[in-house]
């Protein structure tokens, strides 16, 4: 066993855990974040991305002793005080879900796409959660709610920084 | 799944890194990115005893410029080779092929030197590595070190001349001299971004002619491979659509590609030809 100290959507976790645990396993089985899910066993389906230390990754290929230090958001932790993330809330009105078995990963990495690319196109959007696969929507509807979101996310920011880095 | 237990150990210098390999005992792996070794280990295809985790060793990471050539450390993740300004400047080639490279959460945490030194026949970087004739400098055990060029790193399918105890420690990409445009052709399935084949092209033009054209080439074989008979076309031909396109059918000469589902050995014979006309065209900017 190895012991690890992890920031999980703000709060702080010392744990001891096998060097062979995948960090979504320590997410989902020791911490009980079993929003981030499990899609595949293949490191293609995209399901399990959160953000480690700012930066959308697929938990399932990343050992949880590698986040050692690190600070983790899951979709868990993207809501502020009970009020829906604006991504989130996009793909609630824009129906960018059907199952929603792939919506906690397709979130994440939206976030993480807009952090870098505040106004996408529709193809950048399509490039930018090309590692996110949904058997349900056809993506239509997810490319939208993401492009939606983005429309809100700039329109709440001062004028001077839409077109700016925007977290 | 999840991997079989092992011994893991995180060294934060490339000596502690030699140094944990060596006493790692008979079956040690290095994690670089993890991005090619775990889906491996949690498929049980590799089981290792013990794994030497790099991604706390700074000094393998970032690029810098070394006079007549940029230093790419192996640990450089794909995502900070496409926004660095060297790479952009003196080996765009490089940049352009890792954007193809699977996707956002991947390249995150997949590195440059993982990437060659996993040398899958599909990968995208050994052919670039090739076509840009880098060296690949490897520290061995008690940190003595050695470089090796890319016509010789490439030994058979997913196997290098990296020896057991050895570590990548950076790739020199030597700077061109002249005027050169270069390209990465890629064909793969959407879903899966992996190569069916890809062609890497640089090209340098001078009075309206092609001078020298470098051509490396994906998953036609067990290793990259150089199209040389397309390259020694090239030399000094017009730098026309018709001239490219004649040097281009030679693209797939002293290949061995495999046929599997994306494709049988004759249909990548003919993406050769056809992505090798597509990539030297953009590359000599026509
Ligand atoms: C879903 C998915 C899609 C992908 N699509 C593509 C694609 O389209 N094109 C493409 O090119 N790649 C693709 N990849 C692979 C990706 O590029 C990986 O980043 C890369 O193959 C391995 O890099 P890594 O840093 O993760 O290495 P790791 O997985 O950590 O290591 C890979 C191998 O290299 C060895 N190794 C690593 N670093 C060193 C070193 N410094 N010295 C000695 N040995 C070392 C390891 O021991 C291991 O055997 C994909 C991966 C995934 C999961
Ligand atoms: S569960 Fe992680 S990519 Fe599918
Ligand atoms: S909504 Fe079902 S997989 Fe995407």
């Amino acid at each position: 066993m190895t012991q690890i100290n992890v920031r999980v959507d703000g709060v702080s976790n010392t744990d001891d855990v096998e060097p062979r645990t995948l960090l979504v396993h320590y997410l989902r089985e020791q911490l009980g974040k079993v929003g981030t899910v499990v899609g595949c066993d293949t490191s293609n389906c995209g399901a399990c991305t959160v953000h480690l230390d700012g930066a959308a990754v697929k938990s399932c290929t990343v050992l949880a002793v590698q986040a050692d230090g690190g600070e983790v958001t899951t979709i868990e932790g993207i809501a502020q005080e009970g009020v829906l993330h604006p991504v989130q809330k996009a793909f609630h009105e824009m129906h960018g879900l059907q199952c929603g078995y792939c919506t906690p990963g397709m979130i994440m990495a939206s976030i993480d796409l807009l952090k870098e690319n505040p106004n996408p196109s529709e193809t950048e959007v399509r490039e930018g959660i090309e590692g996110n696969l949904c058997r349900c929507t056809g993506y239509q509807n997810i490319v939208r709610a993401v492009q939606q979101a983005a429309g809100e996310m700039a329109g709440s920011a001062p004028a001077a920084e839409t077109t700016g880095a925007q977290s | 799944m999840i991997p079989a237990p092992f011994a893991y150990a995180r060294p934060t210098t490339v000596d502690e890194a030699l140094q944990a390999i060596a006493d790692g005992g008979e079956d040690v792996k290095i994690m670089a990115g993890g991005q090619s070794l775990i889906p491996v280990m949690r498929l049980r295809l590799a089981a290792p005893e013990t794994v030497v985790d790099l991604s706390k060793v700074a000094e393998l990471r970032g690029v810098r410029d070394d006079g007549d050539a940029i230093v790419i450390g192996a640990m450089t993740t794909h995502h900070d080779v496409l926004v660095d300004p060297l790479i952009a400047q003196h080996a765009p080639l490089i940049a352009e092929a890792t954007e193809t490279v699977a996707d956002r959460q991947v390249r995150a945490r997949g590195t440059f030197g993982g990437a060659l030194a996993h040398a899958d026949p599909a990968g995208d970087l050994p052919a670039v590595a090739l076509a840009l004739d880098a060296e690949f400098v490897i520290a061995g055990p008690g940190g003595a070190r050695r470089t090796v060029p890319a016509a010789d790193f490439f030994v058979d399918y997913l196997t290098t001349a990296l020896e057991e105890g050895e570590l990548l420690v950076e790739i020199r990409v030597p700077k061109l001299a002249g005027e050169w445009g270069m390209h990465y052709e890629k064909f793969n399935r959407v879903a899966q971004a992996w190569s069916i084949v890809a062609v890497a092209a640089a090209v340098r033009r001078e009075d309206g002619q092609i001078a020298e054209a470098r051509i490396g080439l994906t998953n036609m074989g067990p290793t990259p491979l150089r199209a040389r008979a397309a390259e020694a076309a090239l030399a000094g031909a017009a730098a026309s659509a018709d001239a490219i396109a004649a040097a281009a059918q030679s693209a797939a000469e002293g290949t061995s590609p495999s046929s599997d589902l994306n494709g049988q050995a004759d249909y990548r014979r003919h993406l050769a030809q056809v992505l090798t006309r597509r990539a030297v065209t953009a590359a000599a900017g026509l």
